[in-house]
């Protein structure tokens, strides 16, 4: 296998999965209650595109166990064996298969960041809703220390925490989480002010409604499409930086497998023309692209453009 | 009058389509008009007549979402739905020109105003930057602005609103055009500064003998300003006549409505006798926002099942007023007495029934309503809250307050405000007002962002609950027809104070205070020759038309 062949084959994977999503899309069309039927048939290719891809890594991250051939962590043969059956992939630096490893990477790098970034938005979402809601010293104790710690490059920041607290799974989520909330503040806080000043949460106000209701009935359904869109995003960001931090040797520890530290292990065979260490980062890109396509339709439809 | 019989611009058969929601839909359904060299046309009708869209097809555009289905649209000679973009463009600006509603809106706030100015002459190639200059500054001479030597080089946040619309008129006139087209000039304008501007369009018009479509809701400024009118109606041609035949004996049924719709009045109410108890006493109010104090010592009494209009131009502090009241904006002097009893400055002080008893209704229902809760929420929601009622109560009363503002109850209640017209969404408005079962309902401009009739059915609908419930409003608005309607007693305010306050029946009689004359003198009428008229017995009187700019 050269790198060659290796952009071929990534190619027709490309191609395959743009016929699935139309495919997926002509169907949905008509399967779907007429209430949806609409919006699904205005979504570009692109976005089912993007909804296919990750509906095959929710599966393959849920049924891990089921996919893959061999165990997470098992040596089943000699180091670095070529690509060919019973190892597809070939095997990585301690002789583990490579295609085990790439299924249950799914599950634990996307399944650690999808619960970051959920606690991220509710860490962020909520403080942003208090602050635009409340306003004043309630808002600058909160934009201030926000600023703080925005103003501290978020990578180094992160690695400085770690390196403090110790690197295991439930720190690593709690950094990153807080890290991240800072962005999901400035958004929430921003759309939510927006609406703070409509008159509809004057008319609450003055109906004499509490900080609760205010909140949840009158501002957050009006700002959940953007929100959506940003955790999307974020979704990105926070798997790219565990992924980072993994390849650094701070994130997911081994032997547990992750696509950054798979990336780091087997580096070594990119000098010798082998494409195997470009899997997991191919996995990881391919996820990253389908979510924004996902992400940007969303973003789209919650702007109201016609063209 | 038109100055030749040459016809400038010819539309025939004009259909117009829009898109929403993938399905193309036809907004205009074939008109015809014909405008010759040096005439104003006059297009009127209410929101959604597609008076706006026929005026942008005159130039060959169309809106984002729209395009030309159908027809013709020639001017000079050359037709433009044929034509290419390029021709198009030449026009543009050069030959025809577009004056928008919102001069503060259109106007670029990051130029001065000379620079936009003298920006299509310059760019068409017919003036030089410096002989554009100093004809802007001729134009601005004609069109009566002040300092025309100077204004150009401000900025548009620089002059008042009025004063804007004008230079957006002088720029429109640059390149000297055969034709232009304003969509609403004056709407956004409050009546005194409306004068000045109808004024000077219609003297850069007459001067430079350009063709010109008017587009407006308002008659009484159509009646002012069009040689000829078009009456529209849900993209159709209804009557199209002279203005003095038009508005002598208007022929179809729809034009005879457009014309009664400000004959709506109810009888006033003699005044409360003075031992009753107000309902709300504003009483020796200052109010300041940060150190800018925008109420001055006021003071005004509303009695049970009395309106009171609050009548003044923007920035008056009408609404300010209003805040005060309910408890928005804690006055820094004085105090609001409700039923006798003095109420704490900050809603958020007060009780439960407090808050009940004082309701609002909003001028923008867009913003009022919440857009992703449904009728049956809204409405329901203060019910639920204050009477404590839940389940089958609740929904019972519900579908009785939509009852009484005549929205059918099965067809209404599980909608949401986007699924509605404006003037229904204004309806639900006061249906959630009066869920709370009020003694007293502040108004705030409720009717000046509908169509006349809309607005003539809310004044009969609150006239109608005013006398089933006793209710006492506040009416906050700038049009003097809705006071004429409406109102029991009137305040008249100017820069934070009160000027002149007293029953309806006698701030219509002379003599006045010298601003509620300027402000009832300036209501236009529908008398073609009302403008003249005023223009010259102003003169003669010495009054300053020109108000004081920024």
């Amino acid at each position: 296998m050269t790198i060659g062949s290796f952009a071929l084959y990534g190619l027709g994977l490309i191609v395959v999965l743009t016929i699935a999503a139309w495919i997926v899309k002509r169907v949905a069309v008509v399967v779907a209650p007429s209430d949806y039927a609409y919006i699904l048939k205005t979504a570009p290719l692109t976005a089912w595109f993007g909804m296919v891809v990750i509906f095959i890594y929710v599966m393959l991250a849920v049924l891990a166990p089921v996919f893959a051939p061999f165990s997470e962590t098992a040596i089943v043969a000699s180091e670095y064996e070529p690509w060919g059956a019973p190892y597809y992939l070939g095997t990585d630096s301690l002789g583990r298969d490579m295609l085990s490893r790439l299924i249950f990477a799914a599950r634990n790098t996307v399944g650690i960041a999808f619960l970051t970034t959920l606690l991220a938005f509710f860490l962020g979402g909520a403080m942003g809703l208090l602050a635009s809601t409340l306003g004043g010293w309630i808002d600058q104790i909160f934009s201030r220390a926000v600023d703080v710690l925005m103003a501290i490059p978020q990578l180094i920041f992160a690695l400085l925490l770690l390196t403090i607290v110790g690197t295991n799974v439930v720190n690593l989520i709690l950094v990153i989480a807080v890290l991240d909330s800072t962005r999901v503040y400035r958004l929430s806080r921003a759309v939510a002010m927006n609406v703070v000043v409509m008159d509809y949460v004057e008319a609450a106000k003055l109906r004499g409604e509490g900080l609760g209701w205010l909140i949840r009935r009158e501002i957050l359904p009006n700002i959940t499409a953007p929100l959506i869109a940003e955790f999307g995003l974020r979704f990105c960001f926070v798997f790219l930086t565990i992924s980072a931090l993994s390849f650094l040797g701070l994130g997911i520890q081994p032997p547990t497998a992750d696509w950054g530290s798979m990336v780091r292990d087997n580096a070594t065979l990119i000098t010798f023309g082998d494409p195997t260490p470009l899997m997991p980062a191919a996995a990881i890109a391919l996820l990253t692209v389908a979510v924004n396509f996902v992400v940007d339709w969303m973003l789209h439809r919650s702007s109201g453009l016609k063209d | 009058m038109a100055d030749t019989d040459e016809i400038l611009l010819s539309i025939r058969g004009l259909k117009i389509e829009g898109r929403s929601e993938e399905v193309w839909s036809e907004i205009v359904h074939g008109v015809d008009l014909d405008l010759h060299r040096g005439e104003v046309l006059g297009l009127i009708g209410e929101s959604g007549a597609g008076k706006s869209t026929i005026g942008l097809a005159a130039m060959g555009f169309t809106r984002d979402g729209c395009r030309i289905s159908g027809g013709t649209v020639t001017f000079d000679g050359i037709e433009l739905t044929r034509s290419s973009v390029r021709t198009r463009r030449a026009l543009r600006g050069k030959r025809i020109a577009y004056v928008a509603q919102s001069a503060a809106a259109s106007f670029n706030p990051a130029h001065r105003l000379i620079d936009q100015c003298t920006e299509s002459a310059v760019h068409h190639h017919v003036m030089s930057r410096s002989e554009a200059e100093h004809d802007a500054i001729d134009l601005f001479r004609r069109i009566q602005l002040p300092d025309p030597e100077d204004i150009g080089f401000r900025y548009p946040h620089q002059v008042s609103g009025g004063q804007l619309q004008r230079a957006m008129t002088a720029m429109a006139m640059s390149c000297r055009p055969d034709l232009i087209i304003f969509d609403e000039p004056t709407t956004a304008l409050d009546v005194t500064t409306q004068i000045e501007v109808l004024a000077a369009i219609r003297d850069a018009v007459e001067q430079f003998g350009t063709a010109a479509i008017y587009i407006t809701h308002d008659l009484a400024v159509v009646a002012q300003m069009a040689d000829r009118i078009l009456v529209l109606l849900k993209g159709d041609p209804v009557e199209e006549a002279d203005t003095r035949t038009m508005l002598a004996e208007p022929q179809e049924e729809y034009t005879k409505s457009l014309w009664a719709v400000r004959s709506f009045k109810r009888p006033e109410k003699p005044l409360a006798p003075p031992e009753e108890t107000p309902v709300v006493s504003v009483d020796h109010v200052t109010a300041a926002y940060g150190t800018l104090t925008v109420l001055h010592d006021v003071s005004f009494d509303i009695h049970r099942g009395r309106t009171v209009a609050v009548v003044g131009e923007s920035g008056s502090g009408k609404s300010t007023a209003a805040r005060c009241i309910t408890g928005l904006l804690p006055p820094t002097e004085g105090t609001i007495l409700f039923n006798g009893e003095e109420l704490a400055a900050d809603y958020r002080k007060r009780s439960w029934d407090h808050l009940r008893q004082i309701q609002m209704i909003y001028q923008m229902a867009d913003t009022a309503l919440n857009p992703k809760q449904r009728i049956r929420d809204i409405v329901g929601r203060p019910i639920e809250f204050y009477l404590g009622l839940k389940g089958k109560k609740k929904e019972e009363r519900i579908r009785a307050l939509l009852d009484q503002i005549e929205l059918e109850p099965d067809d209404f209640i599980d909608r949401l405000p986007a699924e509605l017209s404006g003037g229904q969404k204004q309806r639900i408005g006061i249906a959630r007002a009066l869920a709370a079962e009020p003694e007293f309902i502040i108004c705030d401009e409720v009717t000046s962002a509908l169509d006349q009739l809309v607005a003539e059915g809310i004044l009969k609908l609150l006239a109608k609950l005013q006398d089933d419930f006793n209710l006492a409003y506040m009416f906050i608005t700038h049009d003097l027809a809705t006071v004429k309607a409406i109102a029991d007693e009137v305040v008249v305010m100017k820069e934070g104070k009160v000027v002149e306050a007293g029953p309806k029946s006698e701030m219509f009689r002379p003599p006045h205070h010298a601003y509620t004359d300027l402000l009832l003198s300036s209501v236009p009428e529908m008398d073609p020759d009302w403008l003249d008229n005023l223009l010259k017995e102003r003169e003669e009187a010495g009054v300053k038309i020109e108000s004081a700019g920024n």
